[in-house]
């Protein structure tokens, strides 16, 4: 059973070479892009059946034993990170199949986004910190490909916007690497684990304060993320969904995994991420409020979402017993499930508003809420997840993490997430009072779609109901999530 | 030979940061491309070099003595591929910026980003309303 540790990475690099085969047959490269995600999600329906059943599982590769080989280990929180990615390429693909933007996609985008799949699933279940620096890299050649195709000069200015932040971080990945290497002389997690503990203090302050910025700025944290929403706009609608829900969640996986699990973080450190988290909240959700481009809005909500996630990360490693940081830990994965699954469904629906209006401006659109009725409705699921209103997913997430500030004490945290809310509200209401509300300003009639939009519906409608499974019945992710970060962090 | 190491990083390191703080686009890369080999110098450095001798096991015999540390040349090799691909792309990116905007200023690239003016402004702002 533990050969099938590969195959979150094998099956998109398969799907890979099976769309770049057909790059001229279109449709044929539709249905195997499609046929191979849903194989993906079957493979990690069936490893997180196992891992729940059976335990952590795991591989040594390249014919080295335990230290030396690369070991590829999926644990809970790994099934989980895979099976919710695999979920969002499913979903992705085929929403992609219904053209909502009238344009259609570049042949090469179909074996880009399997690649970048491989390596987000790469991230997730490796248990080497070098394999870990090239699966961020397999994921950034990708997305530099998928932001370059088309070559029109705004894509090549954001491509180079994307391109130079995230070379600069995953360089200083590798330097992290290297000098972590030279301090314990390992790069495998569980060696690393008992390696760090004779380490002194400072320096594996030193040492995780590099790795933590590294990783920090790929996940577009304060104050270097100004590129994720100068990117993200230039992207087709799917795969900027892609993009949204996935990439910089690999971030936050391995500071959670790497802070929580790996190695124990010196509490200046965790003191440091809070004080980011918060400065990360406040300053995405400050740009939601101000731009008018539906996309750029929720892109500054993402850099403010994951600001919540490095909260409750923050707060974990501050616990003063293993009972908080367990709380805090499980209230980081949970909501980055919630967060991953509510993001890329916003930014399928803003597809939607595209196809029906013509613009995403803001104050050129409006009307939605009478000539598409469905569509609100379903928009209004994800809004009010997002913004945390009860009983949607994000209320639950929102409250684990401020309870856990709370029962801390750390009153001017809980404060800072309580107002960022507050904006996010209002900002969310601007797309919903301009797009759905306010009659359209020239009275244009409904622009008609000529494309066939069932799957893109039926995506948006899984996302919409699976957000309000989790809001219903939140106890469920809650106690997979719990679960998941005790055996990370090695909690009895 | 570590010292010398270390110096040579240091300063490939330094040159690399100052270029990419540059508004050139051109100058940008190049100091991420200088950047990628000083921390190349740093990921050999960081396995110690004790020995010089490449990692083979000489014919006759069936064990490994005097010889340098394998692993981080692995790890350099894997760094130097990628990093290669990466400045090659980048290359190529700042050369069809170029052309196709006729620009190389960062400053005045502004394609993807709205500019803070006018247009950007709330509407109860904005003159008429």
């Amino acid at each position: 059973m533990n050969a099938l540790v590969v195959l979150p990475v094998l099956l998109p690099l398969a799907a890979m070479l099976c769309s770049v085969f057909t790059l001229r047959q279109r449709a044929w490269q539709e249905r195997l892009s499609l046929g191979g995600a849903g194989v993906l999600v079957l493979a990690a329906c069936l490893l997180f059946w196992q891992v729940m059943v059976r335990g952590t599982l795991e591989i040594t590769l390249g014919g080295w034993p335990a230290p030396y080989g690369i070991l590829f280990r999926i644990d809970l929180l790994s099934a989980l990170m895979v099976l919710v990615t695999a979920l969002m390429a499913w979903i992705t693909l085929l929403y992609m199949k219904s053209g909502v933007e009238r344009l259609s996609p570049h042949p090469l985008s179909l074996p880009l986004i399997h690649g970048m799949i491989a390596g987000v699933c790469g991230a997730f279940c490796t248990a080497d910190l070098f394999n870990l620096y090239v699966w961020y890299e397999v994921m950034l050649v990708c997305a530099l490909g998928l932001l370059a195709l088309g070559g029109r000069i705004l894509q090549l200015d954001a491509v180079f916007k994307y391109f130079a932040p995230n070379l600069f971080g995953t360089l200083l990945l590798l330097m992290a690497v290297g000098l972590i290497y030279a301090a314990t002389g390992h790069l495998q997690f569980d060696a690393l684990h008992q390696s760090s503990t004779v380490l002194p203090e400072a320096v594996l302050t030193a040492l995780l304060t590099i790795l933590l910025l590294a990783l920090l700025i790929k996940s577009a944290a304060f104050p270097l993320y100004a590129w994720l929403p100068a990117a993200y706009p230039a992207l087709p609608v799917p795969v900027m969904a892609l993009f949204a829900g996935l990439l910089t969640k690999v971030g936050t996986y391995a500071i959670l995994r790497l802070n929580g699990g790996v190695f124990a973080s010196p509490e200046a450190l965790m003191e440091g991420l809070g004080w980011i988290a918060v400065a990360t909240m406040v300053a995405g959700v400050l740009g939601a409020a101000y731009h008018w481009d539906i996309r750029r809005i929720l892109a500054f909500h993402i850099i403010s979402q994951i600001g919540y996630i490095f909260l409750a990360i923050a707060l974990g490693g501050l616990a003063r017993d293993s009972a908080g940081a367990q709380a805090a830990y499980g209230a980081a994965l949970f909501y980055t499930v919630h967060h991953i699954i509510v993001k890329a469904n916003l930014f399928l629906l803003a597809g939607f508003v595209l196809n029906n209006t013509g613009s995403f401006d803001l104050r050129k659109i409006g009307g939605l809420a009478g000539s598409k009725p469905l569509l609100a409705l379903i928009f209004a699921v994800p809004v009010l997840s997002l913004v945390g209103i009860p009983p949607l997913s994000g209320f639950w997430a929102k409250l684990l993490v401020i309870r856990e500030a709370f029962a801390q004490e750390r009153l001017l945290w809980a404060a800072a997430a309580l107002a960022v809310s507050g904006l996010t509200l209002y900002s969310m209401m601007k797309i919903w009072m301009e797009a759905f509300w306010k009659p359209h300003p020239d009275g244009k009639p409904e622009n008609e779609a000529d494309t066939p939009l069932l799957p893109a519906w039926i995506s948006v409608t899984m996302l919409s109901a699976i957000t309000m499974l989790l809001g219903f019945f939140p106890q469920a992710l809650l106690t997979v999530s719990v679960q998941a970060v005790r055996i990370m962090a090695g909690i009895p | 030979m570590i010292p010398a190491f270390i110096c040579a990083m240091w300063l490939t390191l330094t040159t690399g940061v100052y270029l990419l703080l540059s508004r050139d686009i051109l100058r940008c890369v190049i100091g991420l491309g200088l950047m990628g080999n000083a921390v190349n110098l740093l990921l050999l450095v960081s396995g110690r070099m004790p020995y010089l001798e490449p990692a083979v096991i000489p014919s006759g015999e069936n064990m490994l003595k005097a010889a340098a540390n394998p692993l981080p040349q692995a790890l350099v090799l894997t760094a130097i591929v990628i990093g290669l691909a990466l400045l090659c792309f980048s290359l190529v990116l700042v050369l069809a910026i170029a052309e196709r905007s006729g620009e190389d200023d960062l400053s005045a690239l502004r394609h993807t980003e709205p500019k803070a003016t006018k247009p950007l402004r709330p509407p109860f702002l904005q003159e008429g309303k």
